[in-house]
C-alpha cells in the first residue's frame, strides 16, 4: 500500500510537470502579448514592462523560470493586477470554488445514489419512471441552461432564492443544483442499472436465505457492490464538475477561481494562467488518486500495490 | 457402479426408521404445492402439485432434468420465490406445525437461516465478494440470536473447524476471492449451518465443483448430518450424488413428483419409465460409451402442460389413456409410490 502511494506520488508529479509544460508552450503559441491592449502607450514602456516580467528572455529561459515557480509554488504578481500576487488570487478564489465543487459532488452522489437505488427497488414502478424521466432530462439539459432557468424561476418569478453571489447557504442552492443535476442524473441511471444487476446475484439470494432485514441486504450487501461502476466514472465526473464551475461561477457572479482563470487566458496574464493551471491539475490528479484509494477500499479483490507492476 | 455405491453406503447411513421400525418424526410436509410465474409469454406452471414429506435426520434427494421445477420447489419452501413474477398458487408447506405458504415476508425472515437454511449451486457467486468471510458467517447469527461479537466469532471458528477449514482465526478476516471453489462451498455450508437449522436445502451443491472436490463435499454432508442430525433436501440431477448420500429419492418431471421411494426401491425397482430411463442414462464404468441410453425427446412446455401424463410423448410404453388422464398415484411396496398407468391395477390386467 505504502509502496503504491509512493509510486503514485511520483506519477502525479510527472503528470503535473507534463501538463505544466504543455500549458506553457500552448500559452506561448497563442499570438499576442499581455500588453496588446496598452499598445497606444510608449514602446519603451512596453519594453520595460516585458523586461520587468522577464518576457524578453528567450523561451527556454522563461521555461526554466516557470519550472522554478512551480517548484517553489510562487508565481509572482499578476500582470493585469500588478498589486496582487497569483498566490493571493488562488488563496482567495479557490476556497469558494472548492466549496461549490464539493457541495455539488456531495449533492450529486448522495441524491443520485438514493434516486437510483429507489428506482431499482421499485423497478418498473412509478418512482422508477419518474426518476428515469428526470434523469434523461437532467443528462440532456446543459448546466448553463438550467442555471438561467433556475434564476428566472426561483430568483425572478418566485423570488424564493437569491440570484447571484456566494454569501450564505441560501445563495449556494441554485448554483449547486444547476451544477449537480447533470452528474446526479448520470449517477442515478448508473446506480439503477448496477443495482438491478447486483440484486439478481446469488449472494443477494443467499443474504435473503439468511433471513436478513431488507435494509441490511440493500445497504450492506448490495450497495457496496453496486457502487463500483460509479466510483469508476467519478474521475471523469470530477473533471466535468471542475470545468462546470467556471461556467456556473460566471453566471451566478461567484468570486471563485473560474473568473480569474477565464480572464487570465483572454488577457494573456501568463503568471495567472500558469498558476491556476498547475493548481487545478494538481488538485484534479489528487482527487483521482483519492478515487483510486476509495475503489481499493470498496473492492477487496483489488490489490493497490500490485496494480502498476502486474498485468491485472 | 451407481447401484453398488447405493449398496455400500446404505450400511453407513441412518435410515428414516428408529429401532422399532417406526417412522421418525416428520419435520416437513409438502402438500400439493403449485407455483406459477407470470412472464411475457404467458403463465409458466413451474411446479404443478408436489407432495412429499421429510423426517428428522433424513436426506431426501430430488432428482430430475434441468427445468423440471426442483429449484422452484425448494425456493417455495424457503419463501424465496420472487414475487412478482412468481406465486405460490396452491398447497401447503407444513414445517414444525405451521403452514409456511401462509407466511408473509417478515414471518419467513424469522425462520430463514435459523430453522431452514439453503445452499446454492455455485460457491463462486454465492459469497459476497466485498464482505469478509467472518462477517458473512456471523451476520445471520447476530441477526437472529442477538449475541455478542465475540461469541459469534467463537461460533464462526467452531463452524469453520466443522467444515474442515484450517487456520479459522486468520481465515475469518479474508475475502471470498482468497479461497478455492471447494473451500468456498465449505464456507457456504458453514454459513448455512451456523444457526443450527432443522432443515437444510442444498440446491445442486456439487454441480459446479470438480469431481474430487464433489466427493469431499458429499462426505462432509454425511458427516455433518451425523453430528447435527439435520434433515437434508438434496437437489441434483446427478444420480451418482444421490447414490452416495440419499435415504429416499423423489423423481421430478415437468413440475410433478412422478416417483418417490427409498434409495433401494428407486435404484433396484424403478417403476416409472422415466426413472428407468434416468438410471440407464447414468454413465457406468462397465459399459462402453455407445451403450449409454439417454432418454430421447424433450420435456413438455410448461406454459401449456399436457392434461395426461407429461411423459407420454417420450414414453416407450405410452398407452391410449396416458395422454387423456393423469395417472392416479399407485402405492407399491413400502414407501414406494409412482404416478404411471402401467402400475395401475386395471393396466396390469391388460398386460398380464
Ligand atoms: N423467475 C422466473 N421467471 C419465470 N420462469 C421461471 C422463473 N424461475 C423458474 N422459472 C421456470 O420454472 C421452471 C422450473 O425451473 P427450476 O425449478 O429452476 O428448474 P430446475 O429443476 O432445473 O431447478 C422452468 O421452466 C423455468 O423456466
Ligand atoms: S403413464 Fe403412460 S406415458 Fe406416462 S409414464 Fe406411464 S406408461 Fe408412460
Ligand atoms: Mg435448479
Amino acid at each position: 500500500m505504502i509502496q503504491y502511494i509512493i509510486k503514485r506520488f511520483f506519477m502525479m508529479i510527472l503528470t503535473v510537470l507534463l501538463i505544466a509544460t504543455l500549458t506553457f508552450f500552448l500559452m506561448h503559441s497563442i499570438p499576442g502579448s499581455p500588453f496588446d491592449e496598452d499598445r497606444t502607450s510608449n514602446p519603451t514602456i512596453q519594453e520595460n514592462l516585458e523586461k520587468y516580467y522577464k518576457l524578453d528572455q528567450p523561451l527556454p529561459v522563461q521555461y526554466v523560470n516557470y519550472l522554478k515557480a512551480i517548484v517553489t509554488f510562487d508565481f509572482g504578481p499578476s500582470i493585469k493586477k500588478p498589486n496582487e500576487s497569483v498566490n493571493n488570487l488562488l488563496a482567495r478564489g479557490f476556497p469558494i470554488s472548492f466549496e461549490l465543487g464539493i457541495v455539488t459532488i456531495l449533492v450529486a452522489v448522495l441524491s443520485g445514489v438514493t434516486l437510483g437505488t429507489l428506482a431499482a427497488l421499485r423497478h418498473n414502478g412509478i418512482i422508477d419512471y419518474l426518476a428515469m424521466t428526470f434523469a434523461v432530462v437532467g443528462i440532456s439539459v446543459p448546466n448553463f441552461i438550467l442555471a438561467t432557468l433556475f434564476i428566472q424561476v426561483f430568483a425572478g418569478q418566485l423570488g424564493w432564492l437569491p440570484a447571484a453571489t456566494w454569501q450564505s447557504p441560501l445563495h449556494m442552492i441554485l448554483p449547486t443544483l444547476a451544477l449537480a443535476t447533470g452528474p446526479m442524473a448520470i449517477i442515478a441511471r448508473l446506480t439503477r442499472s448496477s443495482m438491478l444487476e447486483v440484486m439478481t446475484q446469488d449472494y443477494i439470494k443467499m443474504a435473503r436465505a439468511k433471513g436478513l432485514k431488507p435494509s441490511r441486504i440493500i445497504i450492506r450487501h448490495a450497495l457496496r457492490n453496486a457502487m463500483m461502476p460509479i466510483v469508476t466514472i467519478m474521475g471523469t465526473m470530477l473533471a466535468g464538475i471542475l470545468t462546470g464551475t467556471f461556467v456556473i461561477e460566471r453566471i451566478f457572479a461567484i468570486p471563485g477561481m473560474g473568473k480569474y482563470f477565464v480572464e487570465s487566458i483572454s488577457n494573456r496574464d501568463y503568471p495567472v494562467i500558469m498558476g491556476s493551471t498547475v493548481f487545478y491539475s494538481t488538485f484534479l490528479i489528487f482527487m483521482l488518486f483519492l478515487v483510486d484509494i476509495v475503489y481499493g477500499i470498496l473492492d477487496p479483490r483489488i490489490k493497490l500495490h500490485k496494480k502498476e507492476g502486474e498485468s491485472s | 457402479m451407481v447401484r453398488e455405491q447405493a449398496m455400500q453406503s446404505n450400511s453407513m447411513k441412518q435410515p428414516a426408521f428408529d429401532e422399532k421400525g417406526k417412522l421418525k418424526e416428520k419435520i416437513l410436509q409438502v402438500e400439493d404445492l403449485q407455483v406459477t410465474f407470470q412472464t411475457f409469454g404467458g403463465v409458466v406452471q413451474a411446479v404443478r402439485g408436489v407432495t412429499f414429506d421429510l423426517h428428522k435426520g433424513e436426506t431426501l434427494a430430488i432428482v430430475g432434468e434441468s427445468g423440471c421445477g426442483k429449484s422452484v420447489t425448494s425456493n417455495a419452501i424457503m419463501g424465496l420465490i420472487p414475487s412478482p413474477p412468481g406465486k405460490v398458487t396452491n398447497g401447503k408447506v407444513i414445517f414444525k406445525g405451521k403452514n409456511l405458504t401462509a407466511f408473509n415476508k417478515s414471518e419467513f425472515r424469522k425462520i430463514q437461516g435459523v430453522d431452514v437454511s439453503m445452499i446454492f449451486q455455485d460457491p463462486m457467486t454465492a459469497l459476497n465478494p466485498t464482505m469478509s468471510i467472518g462477517e458473512q458467517l456471523t451476520e445471520g447469527l447476530r441477526t437472529h440470536h442477538k449475541i455478542s461479537k465475540a461469541d459469534a466469532k467463537t461460533k464462526a471458528i467452531e463452524m469453520l473447524n466443522l467444515v474442515g477449514i484450517s487456520n479459522p482465526h486468520e481465515r475469518l478476516k479474508q475475502y471470498p476471492h482468497q479461497f478455492s471453489g471447494g473451500m468456498r462451498q465449505r464456507i457456504v455450508i458453514a454459513i448455512s449451518l451456523i444457526c443450527e437449522p432443522t432443515l437444510l436445502i442444498a440446491d445442486e451443491p456439487t454441480t459446479a465443483l470438480d469431481v474430487t472436490i464433489q466427493a469431499q463435499i458429499l462426505e462432509l454432508f454425511a458427516e455433518i448430518q451425523e453430528k447435527t442430525g439435520v434433515s437434508i433436501i438434496l437437489i441434483t440431477h446427478d444420480l451418482g450424488v444421490v447414490a452416495k448420500i440419499a435415504d429416499r429419492i423423489a423423481v421430478m418431471y415437468a413440475g410433478k413428483i412422478i416417483e418417490i421411494g427409498t434409495k433401494r426401491e428407486i435404484f433396484y425397482a424403478p417403476a416409472h419409465p422415466y426413472t428407468k430411463g434416468l438410471l440407464n442414462s447414468v454413465p457406468r464404468l462397465d459399459l462402453l460409451e455407445e451403450e449409454l441410453q439417454p432418454i430421447e425427446g424433450t420435456p413438455p412446455d410448461l406454459f401449456a402442460p399436457p392434461t395426461g401424463c407429461a411423459f407420454t410423448a417420450r414414453c416407450p410404453y405410452a398407452m391410449e389413456v396416458c395422454s387423456h388422464a393423469y395417472p392416479v398415484e399407485t402405492s407399491l411396496f413400502g414407501q414406494h409410490k409412482v404416478d404411471c398407468w402401467l402400475q395401475d391395477e386395471r393396466a396390469k390386467g391388460i398386460f398380464s
